[in-house]
């Protein structure tokens, strides 16, 4: 049986404003009593019998949160369920995911979240439902928003479509205000986008397959960018992948839009020149973008213009990627790489699936973590309503929710070994530079020595 | 070895095709026309999308090479009743076929097929993406008549590599679905030729910046410029997704019509790559007046063929 203490010993922990980048690398002991934090200091004396974990060398960062996660059950058990979702995310630091609600039947009542809530109590990590903003997801009629929110719900989003009708959108950013709930859009105007399998642009017509150009996503933005600016709602960008889209967000923040974005890791480290391939592992929607987008967004996210780095985890069975581009289903997976992904641009001169991009600027592994502890736990957890138990600070009193991060290690990524059921990353044989190599969510040891136990 | 895209081909493969090409016409005008160059080796023919030009060219080809064929017939194989692409490769590469030709709706699908099985994969045609062996007759076809193509020295072409240069190439019509005008920019391109794209923007590429061509609307300002007009093939189809507003206007602006015969240069050559929408793309006149080398084209796609299948074989091994 596992002793009630636990104790990690020698790790460093950022200390510094929450929400902002500018942190300093301080050697913490930290001790966990019955999963609840009860001492952080210099040198601790744990008890006698405590389960210790020596991490000299690693960054102790408050868990991570993921506002975008695809779990696939009710409805696709065959490519993810929320057990084995909740393995993966611990296995890439996540102690809370938001599961979107584009399930079969889709999440878009009272009984649903339950449904969710109940089949998440065995789950690894902390599982937050979003809901429906449409009834169905089918865009045509506002879902019971108010019964969600009464059950905890916080954000809701008919992700995998935008919201088509503007009439529709407006009365649910109107609605929203009454249970003060965030709204977050697919920005993705499907008259533009129909018929499209990556990114419109040169790499598209030398192919000859048909392109998903960026202003669909742009329109959307900026149309709901007017309508959160008139009712006073507040939105919430899903995975962002233009420099537009980003300047428009600037441009929202200076009207005073209570606005907030968040990119991916797959669209912060992967061009189109990467589709040539037609792998279809790298279809994603929205697509990969051009260098260029990467750049932006790269800036974007140090600039701390972008709230939040969330993985839009979306498995996929073989039986959907092993086939023609044009025919496989767009998405990829992100829990158990995010981290190692987003650190090894950041820190390293070349990203090694993407030769294409040029190092942003001069960043160090305590800059690359703060921004990393801020986009994927500080703030996403304030967005997502989790901050009581997530996001830190790492002080007593506080659930145990940690990542422990070994900076200098290196691995490649492995298809066939990840955790999540699906194999649809587009990662695999790429070596990536740093490695969650503990978790502890909701208090327990989930994953030790970069194994979920 | 595979021939997915004209990428695929090294220089002194294509160098090769283009000589066993001259080999082989003159092998089709035997009495009998036959060798027994692929004797004991298998071909098949795997086409989920109707072109019956296309695949018998491939089945004569192989014929005459005393290569045996199979039809994978769509109708009534096992993928009406759900098989999918890789099960009906992987079945049959286990027969032990050594060709696989592949036409499909989807952009990449032969490339994806060649990770299925060991035949030498051809790529007869992939949604929007290639079409290579179309292109390799149409190159042939220019080498073969470039001595009249041009005002220049024509010791300059047809007789060593690059064998297009100095030719001007004007592709026109609908440049953004046709896998035709994507093979030959790229094959046209590899042998010296300038190529010009026109078409109406909703028909050309979102973005061809990469590719090395000019392009252009206007067909009445370029075309007195082309030693080659390549008429592409207009679907009607693309009335219905609005892309073209009705036939007659775009027969109007971007159809060869007699009017723009007269612009031509005298000796510019018309190229198409089958079948002709009499009417529509190129006028009957265009289509059957001196200019036309479309029937030359005919002419030389089993051979072309011929020499594809030979030189992927390995059987002939270039001396040089």
């Amino acid at each position: 049986m596992m002793t009630k203490w636990l104790g990690i010993k020698g790790g460093k922990t950022l200390v510094g404003k929450p929400g902002g980048d500018s942190k300093t690398a301080v050697t913490q002991d930290i001790l966990i009593d019955n999963g609840v934090i009860v001492e952080v200091g210099e040198v601790i004396a744990f008890p006698p019998g405590a389960e210790v974990l020596d991490v000299q060398g690693c960054f102790v960062l408050p868990g991570f949160v993921d506002l975008h996660c695809h779990m696939r059950e009710p409805g696709d058990e065959e490519s993810e369920t929320i057990h084995s979702a909740s393995i993966a995310g611990a296995n890439g630091g996540f102690c809370c995911v938001v599961a979107m609600p584009n399930t079969t039947p889709a999440i878009d009542g009272p009984d649903m979240v339950e449904l969710i809530r109940s089949k998440s109590t065995s789950a690894l990590i902390d599982v937050e439902v979003a809901g429906a903003i449409s009834k169905a997801r089918e865009g045509k009629a506002l879902s019971e928003m108010n019964e969600m929110a009464r059950l905890g719900v916080k954000i809701f989003t008919d992700d995998g479509c935008g919201v088509q009708d503007s009439r529709l959108m407006l009365s649910a950013m109107q609605y929203s205000l009454t249970s003060n709930s965030i709204l977050a859009q697919h920005c993705e105007d499907s008259y533009l986008a129909s018929g499209g399998h990556l990114h419109d642009g040169d790499v598209s017509s030398v192919l000859g397959v048909q392109g998903i150009p960026n202003e669909g996503e742009e329109a959307m933005a900026y149309r709901d960018i007017l309508l959160a600016k008139k009712t006073g709602a507040r939105l919430h960008l899903m995975h962002m992948s233009t420099q537009r889209v980003l300047e428009i967000v600037q441009q929202a923040r200076d009207w005073g839009v209570d606005i907030t974005c968040e990119v991916t890791p797959h669209h912060l480290s992967l061009t189109h020149e990467s589709v040539k391939s037609l792998n279809p592992n790298l279809k994603v929607n929205p697509p990969l973008r051009t260098a260029n987008d990467c750049h932006s967004l790269i800036e974007g996210l140090i600039k701390g213009q972008i709230d939040a780095i969330a993985t839009d985890h979306a498995p996929h069975h073989p039986d959907k990627k092993d086939v023609p581009f044009e025919e496989a289903s767009f998405g990829m997976l992100g829990l158990e790489t995010a981290f190692s992904v987003v650190f090894t641009l950041l820190t390293q001169d070349k990203f090694p699936a993407s030769p294409e991009l040029i190092k942003p600027s001069s960043i160090d592994t305590i800059q690359a973590l703060a921004i990393i502890q801020r986009a994927m736990s500080e703030t996403p957890s304030k967005i997502a309503g989790v901050e009581k138990r997530h996001g830190g600070p790492i002080e007593p009193g506080r659930v145990a929710n940690l990542a422990i991060i070994d900076p200098s290690r290196c691995w490649t990524v492995a298809a066939n070994k990840l955790a999540s059921k699906s194999r649809n990353t587009p990662f695999d044989g790429i070596e990536l530079v740093g490695k969650v190599v503990h978790t502890i969510a909701k208090g327990k040891l989930v994953v030790s020595d970069g194994g979920s136990l | 070895m595979n021939l997915t895209s004209i990428d695929d081909l090294t220089p002194s493969l294509f160098q090769e095709i283009i000589s066993l090409s001259d080999r082989f016409i003159e092998v089709s005008s035997r009495p009998i026309p036959k060798v027994p160059v692929l004797r004991g080796k298998t071909l098949a023919t795997v086409f989920y999308e109707n072109s019956t030009r296309t695949r018998l060219s491939f089945e004569a080809a192989a014929k005459r090479l005393s290569c045996d064929t199979l039809t994978f017939n769509l109708t009534t194989s096992s993928t009406s009743k759900g098989e999918s692409l890789q099960d009906t490769i992987q079945t049959l590469d286990a027969m032990g076929i050594d060709f696989l030709v592949i036409r499909h709706p989807l952009a990449g699908v032969a490339r994806l097929a060649s990770g299925w099985t060991n035949a030498s994969v051809i790529n007869a045609g992939d949604g929007c993406d290639e079409h290579p062996t179309q292109a390799l007759i149409d190159c042939i076809t220019l080498i073969q008549i470039s001595n009249q193509l041009s005002d220049y020295d024509p010791d300059c072409q047809g007789s060593d590599w690059p064998y297009l240069k100095n030719l001007h190439i004007g592709i026109v019509g609908d440049i953004v679905h046709s896998r035709v005008a994507r093979s030959n920019v790229r094959a046209f391109t590899r042998l010296g030729a300038k190529v010009t794209l026109v078409g109406p923007p909703t028909l050309l590429p979102s973005d061809a910046s990469s590719w090395p061509v000019d392009i252009t609307y206007d067909l009445d300002e370029v075309i007195s410029q082309f030693d080659v007009v390549y008429a592409l093939r207009f679907q009607k189809e693309r009335i219905v997704q609005s892309l073209i507003p009705s036939l007659d206007e775009y027969i109007r602006y971007w159809g060869i019509s007699s009017d723009r015969l007269d612009a031509m240069k005298p000796h510019c050559k018309i190229m198409h790559p089958g079948p002709i929408n009499r009417g529509v793309e190129l006028s009957s006149q265009a289509a059957d007046c001196e200019k036309s080398v479309i029937l030359r084209q005919v002419n030389n796609s089993v051979p072309v063929r011929m020499a594809v299948l030979a030189a992927l074989s390995g059987v002939y091994v270039h001396d040089d």
